[in-house]
């Protein structure tokens, strides 16, 4: 029922928003909470487990009953808690959890088999037979347990993560957080305020109380004016400090545009904010006391009483009973009764409380029961003489006191304090280097001491930061007393909740107390007590109560749950903003991309990378009649292939052919400029890491290239050589491999093409195999490279990136009147099959230079990477599987990569296998299926029949092992 | 967590790659037990660890990190290429 005058809403202002299907209408500053309250909707959600009805338990974040779903369709968001959801015009929000609607579901049938379905039930029930449990009992209990769903559809809202710096970071903006945002931004420190809700004040706006003399909200509003006007402060409202990591990193949530219908903004933004120190300013948290049905709507907590009351002036029900154990209860009472609402009894747990307000007052009593379904409809409660009484009403306040906010000081493993004179757990001195609480937070409940303790902490930390704090004056402010006598739970029969949001109940914490399950990591995960989204901020001090008292312990004996990030729940959809689709796996193009697709041809990916798979020509339906065609092209005319994503690394200086000789594998110093030699690279560990040319510019310059995958670990082991294992050498590495555009010139025709194009001879006199030069072609400086990936006479030529699109498409013209054209990575790959030559199927990091008959390579004469590890016995063992090529035998259908091999007759089990095959094609060029494989002893087997067996497809074929240079084995094309 | 890279000041984890612990090459060609206690074996402190880290997404330098594995403290950062203190 809304009130006629008072609170912070604007009257002038009304918003119309839906609710399960129905219209209303608010005011602006309405939470989705206090509007519905205002239109006395009291249940808005169904419980978990048992799908008992719920009403709104208090007015913040820690809200753990009204959870509703805002919006539909792809983008709908679940478990939205009503409190925190600012009003919007156009809102609408679903009840959740429910069928058909949270005002009547049909599986409340759960509440009465609750006798069956207490804390293990499912572990205990579900057992037999075991299959059952993933087929048909889990979907079944998940479907009928649960809070709101997700779409199932892709998210169609934007968010965004964003980086900040401060000096000092201060969560909360409270009365604590305030005062030292003010100290610390007129001292000129750099800061950061962090409001969880919309609007500075904090608990202020739900009070009716001075500072300075006049309304606090005055104060606030005065305080928010002189940190506007610094700029060295940023306010960020709506934004949840939700974790505390190393280093001074804190995790906060913005909510951006939540409070407003959907448009281009977006929705959250996930911070990672770096503070040289910060100030915990987050306030304290109510909890409830559990005593038989307190989950019925109409219960809440008493200091939400008045937030409702002050702030969004609704009066929470016309009869209203408080019952609490400490100070605060009395001002819930206090401040009911100024607005007019009847306040039928104030209950205090303690017999020695007093009261002057004008109430029934029944102190040393205790309420034993809640009655009502849908609402609350009475109370029992028993007095301090024993007789018990049933008292009408619609709404009952709780308070067991109050938890200080001290969650993020647990982030980094800290563990609480029990403070006996508050009854409740304060936050480990030192906890987070660097982090400090203040207020309530930092267990000092008056708005005087919020006041002091703020401005006190953030004038120390600026001197430690190197700041002049300037003298600032403190304002006179409340300073109320707050005392209380430890009540959690109210003995009697009937199911007396916990944790409301998951269902638990006195009777499964002591359940779990009596399997033994002592610990409070175990009793948690058996009841499930603070798992829930909310992490039990209302119910886990409660529990843990629960649970010492069946254990015969105390509270700090029985020790408490850590608290971990994120405080508040966080989308992933926010922590992940900006990872997805491309922004996940970014596109890299070669320079002749564009050319490529108009050719029709089909981009793989190769890493990042996008690579032509064929150039399909009229008349080709499948891509093997590309692939051959290309191959048969390259084999008697000429090819273009763009092999621009082959790492290039740029080496230079005095030391540089030194470095070379540490690094590979062969020997380097001895290559003479204008030359160029092939590469091995082992990993310390003796195994190969990849191969490559490297080409000898000038005594101090060298181009080095590797393989396509393996370009960004090889610049980093470069990197790590030269840096850790060779700082005294001269050596700069560069990776040039974007800069760089060039191409393939395969095929007998490739002489003919580049003497043309370029006016120079390149006989095998004047150019001959492994030969590389600068050039200038069309004055562009460019080089040359005599070197082949495909057996054939060829070169590759390079040119900067830019000119690359306009050198591929000269060369496939000229190709192109030469009977040749472009190639892709099929006819590539199938190419250097032919010849034996390898790729990362060889080289996957488990391979030896002697299983790939690479073993002379090793010098004996130098130190290099891998040396004295490759010398292993293990690693030189002829029984090991080494590289062989393998020919099919009769027809087959295919044979496939991944494969492994048998000998003939024997069964083709894990215990049999002779090898695997590891890399596979058609040879048009032989023609017949070619593979390379590693097999046991593969060298001394040439000429045996083999068996290859791919489990996976149900394919087997048989083989005859021979060497892997299928074409050409004794390199006469190439040097041709 | 954070990093100071002696050349680019403190930067956030996430421009570092964690590269092991920051042990010295033997000396030998030849396979020996050092060989093997370089490759394979590692001290799993609780305290502090002395480890190599790569600035890959900033200036490419190797560091040399002193950290304390209790509780992420950074003790020192300094270039590897200058030398292990």
């Amino acid at each position: 029922m809304r009130l006629p005058s008072g609170g912070q809403i604007d009257r002038d202002t009304p918003v119309r928003f839906r609710f399960d299907g129905r219209d209303y209408t608010g005011f602006q500053g309405d939470t989705l909470a206090s509007a519905l309250m205002a239109h006395d909707v009291r249940v808005l959600a169904r419980s978990f487990k048992y799908h008992r009805p719920r009403g709104t338990f208090s007015a913040g974040s820690e809200e753990p009953n009204a959870l509703v779903t805002l919006g539909s369709g792809a983008g709908a968001d679940p478990n939205v808690r009503a409190t925190q959801q600012e009003l919007f015009d156009g809102l609408e929000a679903f009840g959740q959890n429910a069928w058909p609607s949270v005002g009547f579901d049909v599986m409340e049938v759960n509440d009465l088999l609750s006798d069956f379905l207490g804390a293990g039930f499912y572990y205990k029930t579900f057992m037999w037979p075991k299959k059952a449990w993933e087929r048909l009992y889990e979907p079944i209990i998940r479907r009928a347990a649960g809070l709101g769903r997700l779409s199932g559809k892709a998210d169609p809202d934007r968010n965004e993560t964003a980086f900040a710096h401060c000096d000092l970071l201060v969560i909360g903006g409270g009365p604590a957080g305030l005062m030292a945002a003010l100290a610390a931004g007129q001292a000129g420190a750099d800061v950061i305020l962090c409001e969880e809700e919309a609007r500075l004040g904090g608990r202020l706006l739900s009070e009716v109380e001075q500072i300075d003399g006049g309304p606090a909200l005055d104060w606030v509003a005065k305080v928010k004016r002189s940190l506007k006007e610094l700029p060295n402060v940023r306010i960020m409202a709506r934004t949840t400090v939700t974790g505390v990591y190393d280093c001074g990193t804190y995790g906060a949530l913005e909510r951006v545009s939540r409070h407003m219908p959907r448009g281009r903004a977006p929705v959250d933004c996930f911070w990672r904010i770096t503070a040289r120190k910060a100030v915990l300013a987050a306030g304290a948290i109510e909890r409830p006391i559990a005593l038989r049905n307190n989950d019925r709507p109409g219960v809440m907590l008493a200091g939400a009483l008045r937030a409702y009351v002050n702030r969004y002036a609704v009066a929470p029900g016309r009869a209203v009973v408080i019952f609490g154990n400490n100070d605060d209860a009395h001002r819930s009472a206090r401040d009911l009764l100024a607005a007019g609402v009847h306040v039928a009894a104030l209950i205090d747990s303690r017999p020695d409380a007093t009261c002057d307000l004008p109430l029934a007052f029944h102190p040393g009593a205790v309420v034993t029961a809640v009655h009502g379904r849908n609402v609350v409809e009475a109370i029992t409660f028993q007095e301090a003489s024993g007789r018990s009484q049933k008292l009408q009403c619609d709404c009952l306040g709780l308070s067991g006191g109050w938890n200080p906010s001290i969650h993020l000081t647990c982030h980094l493993n800290g563990r609480p304090v029990w403070d006996e004179g508050i009854a409740a757990f304060v936050a480990q001195e030192g906890a987070v280097p660097g982090l400090h609480p203040v207020g309530a937070a930092g267990a000092v409940f008056s708005t005087a001491g919020a006041l002091d303790t703020g401005a006190e902490t953030a004038g120390e930390l600026l001197s430690q930061m190197g700041f002049d704090p300037a003298e600032i004056t403190v304002p006179e402010a409340e300073r109320q007393a707050y005392a209380i006598a430890p009540l959690w739970n109210v003995p009697g029969t009937g199911r007396a909740w916990l944790d409301l949001q998951n269902d638990v109940t006195v009777k499964d914490v002591r359940g779990a107390a009596a399997e033994n399950f002592r610990s409070v990591e175990h009793m948690k995960r058996y009841t499930t007590q603070g798992m829930a989204p909310d992490q039990g901020k209302t119910s886990n001090i409660g529990a843990l109560a629960v649970l010492a008292d069946a254990t015969g312990r105390d509270i700090p004996g029985t020790g408490t749950t850590t608290y971990r990030p994120p405080f508040a729940p966080v989308p992933i959809a926010a922590m992940g903003a900006g990872g997805r689709g491309t922004g996940f796996a970014p596109q890299r193009f070669i320079t002749s991309h564009d050319l490529s697709v108009a050719m029709n041809a089909p981009m793989v990916e190769a890493g990042l990378w996008y690579r032509p798979s064929f150039f399909p020509r009229a008349g080709e339906k499948t891509w093997r009649q590309s692939c051959d065609r290309e191959v048969a092209m390259v084999r008697s005319a000429v090819g273009i292939a763009d092999v621009s994503t082959l790492g290039k690394i740029d080496i230079q200086g005095a030391d540089a052919a030194a470095f070379l000789d540490f690094v590979y594998a062969n020997k380097f110093s001895t290559l003479k400029p204008g030359r160029v030699r092939y590469g091995l690279m082992l990993r310390e560990d003796g195994h190969v890491m990849d191969d490559g040319t490297t080409a000898c510019l000038a005594p101090d310059h060298y181009v080095m290239t590797t393989t396509t995958a393996a370009a960004g670990p090889v610049m980093m082991h470069l990197e790590f050589a030269s840096q850790v294992l060779k700082p005294e050498w001269d050596v700069r590495l560069t990776s040039v491999t974007e800069q760089w555009a060039q191409f393939a010139v395969a095929g007998p025709q490739s002489r003919a093409l580049l003497e043309a194009l370029l006016e120079r001879d390149l006989s095998n006199d004047a150019f001959p195999f492994m030969s590389c030069a600068p050039i200038t072609l069309a004055g562009v400086k460019g080089r040359l490279f005599r070197i082949s990936f495909s057996g054939e006479l060829a070169y590759e030529i390079a040119v900067p990136a830019r000119y690359g699109e306009s050198l591929f498409r000269t060369l496939v013209a000229r190709a192109e009147a030469l009977g040749g054209g472009a190639y892709g990575m099929e006819a590539l790959n199938i190419l250097r099959i032919e010849k034996g030559l390898l790729t990362h199927a060889e080289l996957h990091g488990r391979t030896t230079a002697f299983d790939l008959g690479l073993e002379r390579m090793l010098s004996p004469s130098k130190d290099f990477i891998g040396k004295a590890a490759a010398s292993r016995p293990g690693l030189v063992d002829p029984d090991r599987e080494r590289l062989v090529g393998l020919r099919s035998l009769g027809p087959v259908l295919q044979m496939t990569s991944g494969a492994f091999l048998f000998e003939e007759g024997a069964e083709p089990v894990r215990e049999n296998a002779q090898g695997y095959v590891t890399s596979v094609g058609y040879s048009p060029t032989l023609p017949g299926f070619l593979a390379l494989a590693f097999l046991k002893n593969g060298p001394e087997r040439h000429g045996e029949q083999i068996r290859m067996v791919d489990h996976l497809r149900g394919i087997h074929a048989n083989c005859e092992v021979c060497d892997p240079q299928f074409f050409d084995p004794e390199g006469e094309r190439v040097r041709g | 967590m954070r990093l100071t890279c002696p050349r680019c000041g403190s930067r956030d984890l996430r421009e570092f790659t964690y590269r092991g612990a920051a042990l010295a090459r033997p000396d030998s060609q030849e396979w020996s037990p050092a060989w093997d206690d370089y490759l394979h074996l590692r001290d799993n402190p609780a305290g502090l660890s002395t480890e190599y880290w790569y600035h890959g997404l900033g200036c490419a330098a190797f560091l040399i990190v002193q950290r304390d594995t209790r509780t992420h403290e950074v003790h020192s950062v300094t270039l590897a290429a200058e030398g292990r203190t």
